[in-house]
């Protein structure tokens, strides 16, 4: 009945509840949450903001769509920290070894990027299926051993420059061209393959049997297996896909700008993918939302410092964020269920109220 | 009636013959000494026993004994922490802050305190509003290193002139129990096999011992005694295993879940005030915690949620880590010797119980290790400093399946819930 309220109500209620929280952490640090609110909406058109946000945004929508496919089947993957930085590693380790001709050569990178990806997320797969490990604790773990394995690598196969270490440079045949957009800087060119990802992840999830298994076992993994499911192939499978796709998420900035690895790659993707799948409810369109949001919030970081706001509060608003959200999904679900069971109640015309026993989503 | 409390996992899985849980938990202790000891003289690595490497072992050990405990308390009470790497962030900048206006004492409460909250937030979120408790703990460990930095910058920055990192914190005095410290020093430098081991192993237990380490050492047998041999913790027990159960029975599980949290997150705090109490890390610092939090959590899991067990789990984890400080590079790849004795006697075992396949793995692994060692001088440092994180993988793998979490761990429970 009140699908559109039932939809609309939850984001609203957490844009509220967060406004609320952090108005109250700028003004016990003493500063103006209006003109702080101004001056981060103001510095989306100055320069290349925009531009960097898009950029940014693309490479947090591949991340978010791979915690989604998690999501979908009560799977965490909190390893997408280590396996995006370790793919985008071996990846610019191999697009700088090889020279192949012009497209081949990046297509080669990208295959690369996620076979690494789907092999490290492997993983803790193998063992959360073979040997009932939680793929919680083994993906951190596997984060943690990544940051090492990284140092390692970019140490062996790399070279100084400079006063960083990084891998040897990717030849021109590799490199993937942006969309210049004049003075407003340069779109990356594997962004488009973030759309392409989430083409596929919402045919995927809504159009075939696959994706339809995939939501069965997340919400029901006794009724899932009694329909013929079988849990262990897709726990692998949805681990693999989930890791190919992390693997994606670090080479827009490799091949379109960077054209190297090197140790100070950007960290943090990995929560963020997870915050960012939350706020878009897995859904491929609220997911795109997410990122941009996320995105916006990190740039403005840069620019809270001019008004002497400390750039910290970022952090606190984005965790603030995600905190609400569930909250307010959870209110929200509650309602609705109550308000079921009186409609229900009422269309009985008992007395007793109908028990209600929905499965639990989030 | 209420069939809610299993102490034992059944362990007849060996045809007849059982062995009590302690012997063959006092048994794998002895092999797994006397495959150091061989190991330490064979190889000439006498840092693998040392008393120094004992040491830093107990200062790196102990914060993560301290996150395994306060995620026994929580998972005890059917809530899943894994919040607790937020909450050992907010104790550690808790603990600088205190501590170094008002003395080591001070910091420690503080740190409980603001674990503490950090654990109040979880149970609002988990138990009030029924989020995903793991939701809500990564959400927690977003807030918990946000408000760290964002409060040092405001607090710390001016004093440090570094807005990752506090000003020097006093710390605990440390003390030695002598003269059996003494003793044990001297006989570590004797060299001699097995007893210059047993020595150096004492001697670092006994000797630069502070009252946190003490505290948490204490803390076992308390959580021990509170939660399985008390009507209280019988109850908080209960809502972890049937809360619904527990109900009909006149618990107010709320309450419990949300004590049991509570507790989770200063046990955390404590934790992460003991990496800036102890002698070691000057004071607050960005990132110092590493993922202990979540070490922490995998020390219980290995430790089946049991004191005992995350005792052993902690030890594990904070040897490998001290081990690695201690000139990793050749202590740690020692340690693949001890890991093919170690796998050698695994391997006979199960020839002996006519396991052929787990025998054969067993060896197989057992020659991979040797050769890693035969064939490589010293291992590169940049991956032995992750070796408790390996060592925590590794361990899962082999252990993880006779394990038995609380029954209704990580559930969503709303009363008067069918």
């Amino acid at each position: 009945m009140n699908t559109w309220r039932a939809r609309l109500l939850p984001p609203a209620l957490a844009i509220v509840f967060s406004a609320v929280l952090c108005s109250a952490v700028l003004l016990i640090s003493g500063a103006n949450p209006i003109a702080t609110l101004l001056e981060m909406v103001a510095q989306v058109g100055r320069g290349t903001t925009t531009v960097d946000i898009i950029n940014t945004a693309g490479a947090y929508y591949l991340v978010a769509i791979a915690a989604a496919i998690g999501f979908q089947m009560n799977l965490l993957n909190i390893g997408i920290e280590g396996q995006y930085r370790l793919a985008a590693c071996v990846a610019a380790i191999v697009a700088g070894a090889v020279s192949l001709p012009f497209g081949l050569h990046a297509a080669l990178v990208v295959v690369v990027g996620a076979v690494t990806g789907a092999l490290w997320c492997g993983i803790a797969a193998v063992l959360k299926v073979y040997r009932g490990v939680s793929e919680v604790i083994s993906t951190i773990m596997l984060n943690t051993l990544s940051i090492g394995l990284i140092a390692f690598l970019v140490r062996v196969f790399g070279e100084m420059r400079g006063n960083s270490q990084g891998t040897q440079i990717i030849p021109d045949s590799g490199l993937v061209p942006g969309i210049p957009l004049g003075g407003a800087g340069t779109v990356f060119g594997l962004v488009l393959l973030a759309v392409l990802v989430g083409v596929g992840y919402a045919l995927l999830i809504d159009r075939t049997r696959y994706g339809f298994e995939l939501r069965a076992s997340g919400l029901s993994p006794t009724a899932a297996r009694a329909g013929g499911v079988n849990s262990k192939r897709m726990v692998l499978s949805a681990m693999l896909i989930s890791g190919a796709i992390v693997g994606l998420a670090g080479l827009p900035e490799i091949l379109g700008r960077d054209h190297t690895f090197t140790i100070n790659f950007p960290t943090g993707y990995g929560f963020a993918g997870l915050a960012i799948a939350l706020l878009g409810r897995n859904h491929p369109l609220g997911v795109a939302f997410g990122a941009l949001l996320w995105s916006f919030l990190d740039k403005s970081s840069l620019t809270l410092d001019n008004i002497g706001v400390p750039k910290e509060i970022v952090t606190i608003l984005q965790g603030t964020i995600v905190l609400s959200v569930v909250v307010a999904y959870e209110l929200v679900r509650r309602r609705e269920l109550a308000a079921e069971q009186r409609r229900v109640g009422k269309a009985l015309e008992t007395a007793e109220p109908v028990a209600a026993s929905g499965g639990e989503r989030a | 009636m209420t069939a809610v409390v299993v102490d034992e996992i059944p362990s007849a899985r060996r045809g007849g013959k059982t062995m009590p849980g302690w012997a063959r938990v006092l048994l794998w202790v002895v092999v797994g000494f006397a495959a150091l000891a061989i190991t330490s003289y064979q190889t000439g690595v006498p840092q693998l026993t040392g008393s120094g490497t004992v040491q830093a072992a107990v200062r790196l050990g102990i914060p993560i004994l301290l996150a395994a405990l306060g995620g026994l308390w929580a998972e005890r009470a059917g809530v899943i922490n894994i919040g607790l790497e937020g909450m050992m962030i907010m104790g550690t900048w808790g603990g600088a802050w205190a501590g170094y206006q008002w003395g080591p004492l001070a910091g420690l409460i503080a740190a409980a305190v603001f674990g503490g909250l950090g654990g109040l937030l979880h149970a609002i979120a988990t138990v009030s509003f029924g989020v995903n408790h793991i939701v809500s703990g990564v959400a927690i460990n977003l807030l918990g290193a946000g408000t760290a930095k964002y409060l040092s910058t405001l607090i710390f920055e001016p004093i440090s002139q570094n807005p990752r990192q506090s000003p020097p914190v006093p710390k605990f005095d440390t003390y030695s129990m002598q003269p059996l410290a003494g003793w044990l020093q001297q006989l570590e430098d004797v060299q001699r096999v097995g007893i210059s081991d047993v020595a150096g192993i004492l001697g670092g237990l006994v000797s630069g011992v502070s009252p946190l380490t003490m505290l948490a050492y204490l803390l076992v047998p308390v959580s021990y005694l509170v939660l399985w041999r008390s009507p209280f913790g019988l109850r908080l027990r209960s809502c972890g295993e049937n809360p619904i159960a527990a109900e009909s029975l006149g618990v107010n599980v709320y309450r419990y879940k949300y004590l049991a949290v509570i507790i989770s997150g200063a046990l955390a705090g404590i934790g992460g005030a003991a990496l800036i109490l102890n002698p070691g890390q000057a004071g607050y610092l960005e990132g110092q915690t590493n993922n202990r939090g979540y070490i922490g959590l995998a020390a219980m899991i290995f430790g089946n949620w049991r004191p005992g067990g995350l005792l052993g789990g902690a030890a594990l984890f904070g040897y490998s880590d001290g081990l690695q400080l201690r000139n990793g590079e050749t202590s740690v790849h020692a340690l693949f010797y001890g890991a093919t004795l170690l796998l050698v006697v695994v391997a006979a075992l199960q020839i002996w119980r006519r396991n052929w396949l787990a025998a054969g793995i067993s060896l197989v692994a057992a020659a991979a290790m040797y050769s890693v060692y035969w064939f490589t001088d010293q291992l590169p440092e940049e991956l032995t400093a992750y070796t408790p994180h390996l060592v925590t993988l590794v361990v899962l793998g082999v252990a993880a399946q006779q394990l038995r979490p609380p029954e209704a761990n990580g559930l969503q429970y709303r009363r008067g819930m069918e």
